[in-house]
């Protein structure tokens, strides 16, 4: 079985923000408005942190794009009340929109803040959105799905043509947009996958390793900071 | 049981069941007001979702799952106290029991709430049976607070049972009422042995239910991996603090009754004394467990940590970090270390302050780490609004009224117990006494004492 997983090479990422507005114009994650983002209700799956140089304020020492990192042993699932969030058999971690109850207690368990509330009702159903995502309603949690939608369709279209899913059939958006070619996703599962290759550079960090979350969203930088955000 | 009575005596325990005056209505009137924010405040929230409340990206939890914290650790006043009062025949308990078994009872309602009105979709709440999954920490609250609950009204409902058939007899009006509630009691020996029997039991079972109540709403944090939460001593910690703030809640309720009902007679000085000791040392108990839990966050250092230690002591969360130091610990101190005089003012005042502190407590617990995320995000401060506010102040209304109806149907204090105490709790004193005393004659003692 596979399982899915995202390189990220921070020297590459320029800060450009393509997999950020990729991201929502895919999930049709809600434009929140002006007065919802003065108050901190920002949606955004992706999210490209700053982090500044320390002693040099204002100076910006590196871009790190943080999508949900579908840990492998994912604290935000365990604390689940309704499993509304789970960790599929291929190693996404999904929500289930329509049976959260909002408690945000997977909120208060994720060490990287990669899930966000519906605080108020954001959007409804309009054209223009993609469809094979649903629009979320007030009240529930939502998150980075590793564009599950675009894996159910590449399969499908496989299992029409009757064939094996391919490498690099499926990708998530974010991959596809990035114009510096920091994101790499694939199957970490498969040696001969780019993501595997990657993640066993010497360059390959995760995030907070210590926690042993086990994220599958891996790192890549040369140098110090190895290991911390 | 009542006809053998005189009259008058204990008439001060029957006057607010038998008579109603202009001033309940006047404070019902007045609880009716907050309910009323808090219920337009809930009425907004759902229509509109929590965005309504202060709470955000990194601040998803805020004022009611303080709440939540707080109102459950009243709750541990009542049952708790009253019942190792009564397993140890700590024999002051009298008059001072039922009404910690109310707070209980009363509050933990409230506290349940507080999970409700906290869900983003409350419209799904079945689903946590429906799905629930027992690894989730919520799944434990919801079992332990529910079976907290049952066992806390079957412990206040036992002993009210003869008070209920004095009621029955006596009273002239709710009859029915009354005579179903009685189940039929008339005092026999029987009845009697069979009842503190079964008191004794619920007393015993109550504890370790109470401690897991506590000990799991804890987990609710310490469970997660966030910084300041992940914490072992947790569980006893919020005991501790859900002991000490429940004592200070059941001593205010008792001083505004002992006022508004004039039980002088029944709530003497001598009773604030002991609760006061009692406080003073969940005083010193809290101080020990808060100082343990933050000294060895500091001394470990680790830099998520003491982000969330910074922003307590120093940053933006300081004021209500020393201020829950100073109504926790230095005003109760202060007032409770000499009780001669003034005893009742002082009591209210120490009471009052770690009311306030153990909020505090509990608040400074849920923000802070949530404000200060391990990636570099920068810190969310926390403002609640008036939704926020109104959800507060309508609980707080919601407990009184529930607590108020309540001494209008039932003896605030219990009338048998008393009547016991001056009947057979003298003699049985003074014969338990003897028990603990050495046996026999000064012969027969030294008598055996040669043999050794
Ligand atoms: S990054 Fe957060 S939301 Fe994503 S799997 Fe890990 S704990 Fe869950
Ligand atoms: S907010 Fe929803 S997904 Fe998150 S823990 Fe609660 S029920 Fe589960």
């Amino acid at each position: 079985m596979a399982l899915w997983g995202m390189v990220i090479d921070l020297d590459r990422c320029t800060g450009c923000q393509a997999c950020v507005m990729a991201c929502k114009a895919e999930n049709n994650v809600p434009a929140v408005g002006a007065g919802e983002a003065v108050r901190g209700r920002i949606i955004s799956w992706m999210q490209v942190l700053t982090e500044e140089e320390e002693g040099h304020p204002g100076e910006i020492k590196r871009f790190m794009p943080r999508p949900c990192l579908h840990c492998d042993d994912p604290p935000c699932t365990k604390v689940c009340p309704v499993y509304a969030t789970y960790r599929n058999p291929e190693g996404i971690v999904t929500q289930i929109y329509a049976r959260c109850i909002g408690c945000r207690f997977c909120m208060a368990a994720c060490p990287y803040n990669a899930k966000y509330f519906n605080w108020r009702r954001y959007q409804k159903e309009a054209p223009g959105q993609n469809p094979d995502v649903s629009v979320r309603p007030k009240g529930v949690v939502e998150k980075c799905t590793f564009c599950h939608h675009r894996l159910q369709k590449a399969r499908d279209r496989a299992r029409v043509e009757g064939r094996e899913l391919a490498p690099g059939e499926y990708i998530t958006a974010c991959a596809e947009a990035c114009p510096a070619r920091a994101i790499v996703f694939g199957d970490l599962s498969d040696p001969g996958s780019d993501v595997a290759r990657l993640a066993r550079s010497p360059r390959a960090f995760r995030l907070q390793e210590e926690l042993g979350t086990k994220p599958k969203v891996i790192y890549l930088t040369e140098g110090e900071g190895h290991g911390r955000a | 049981m009542a006809a053998r009575e005189p009259g008058g005596r204990d008439a001060a325990l029957f006057a607010p069941i038998e008579l109603t005056g202009r001033g309940f209505y006047g404070v019902v009137a007045i609880l009716f007001l907050f309910i009323l924010w808090g219920g337009v405040a809930y009425w907004v929230q759902f229509e509109e979702g929590l965005g309504v409340t202060g709470l955000h990206q990194p601040v998803s939890w805020g004022f009611y799952v303080t709440n939540f914290v707080f109102f459950i650790g009243i709750s541990h006043a009542g049952t708790l106290i009253s019942a190792i009062l009564r397993l140890s025949k700590a024999e002051w308990r009298r008059p001072v029991t039922r009404m910690a078994e109310v707070i209980t009872v009363m509050v933990l309602f409230i506290g349940a709430g507080q999970i409700l009105v906290d869900l983003g979709r409350p419209d799904r709440m079945m689903n946590i049976i429906r799905y629930g999954r027992y690894q989730s920490p919520l799944l434990w609250d919801a079992t332990s607070i529910s079976a907290y609950l049952t066992a806390s009204i079957v412990y206040l409902y036992l002993p009210m049972i003869p008070d209920i058939a004095i009621l029955r007899d006596r009273l002239q009006k709710r009859k029915l009422f009354y005579t179903v509630l009685a189940l039929g009691w008339t005092g026999s020996e029987r009845q009697q042995r069979v009842l503190n029997r079964a008191i004794a039991v619920m007393a015993i079972l109550v504890i370790p239910i109470a401690v897991s109540v506590h000990s799991v709403v804890s987990f609710v944090f310490s469970m997660t991996l966030q910084p300041m939460w992940h914490s072992t001593i947790f569980g006893p910690y919020f005991v501790v603090g859900a002991i000490f703030s429940g004592i200070a809640a059941l001593i205010v309720a008792m001083i505004i009754f002992r006022k508004a009902y004039g039980l002088q007679g029944y709530l003497k000085p001598i009773h604030f004394r002991y609760l006061g000791q009692l406080l003073l040392i969940m005083s010193l108990l809290w101080f020990y467990f808060t100082f343990a839990e933050y000294l060895t966050g500091y001394y470990g250092g680790t830099p998520e940590e003491m982000k969330v230690f910074w922003a307590k002591f120093t940053g933006p969360f300081w004021p209500f970090f020393w201020g829950m130091a100073l109504t926790n610990f230095v005003i109760p101190i202060l007032c409770l270390v000499r009780l001669g005089r003034h005893t009742i003012a002082k009591v209210l005042t120490a009471s009052l302050s770690v009311l306030v502190g153990m909020w505090l407590e509990r608040f400074i617990i849920v923000v802070p780490t949530l404000s200060n995320p391990r990636l570099p995000f920068g810190e969310g401060i926390y403002w609640p609004t008036w939704v926020e506010w109104g959800e507060l102040a309508g609980s707080f209304a919601l407990f009184a009224l529930f607590y108020l109806l309540f001494t209008k149907f039932f003896p605030v204090i219990s009338i048998w117990e008393i009547r016991e105490g001056r009947e057979v709790g003298l003699k049985e004193v003074e014969e338990r006494l003897l028990t603990y005393l050495p046996d026999g004659s000064e012969a027969e003692l030294a008598e055996t004492g040669r043999r050794w």
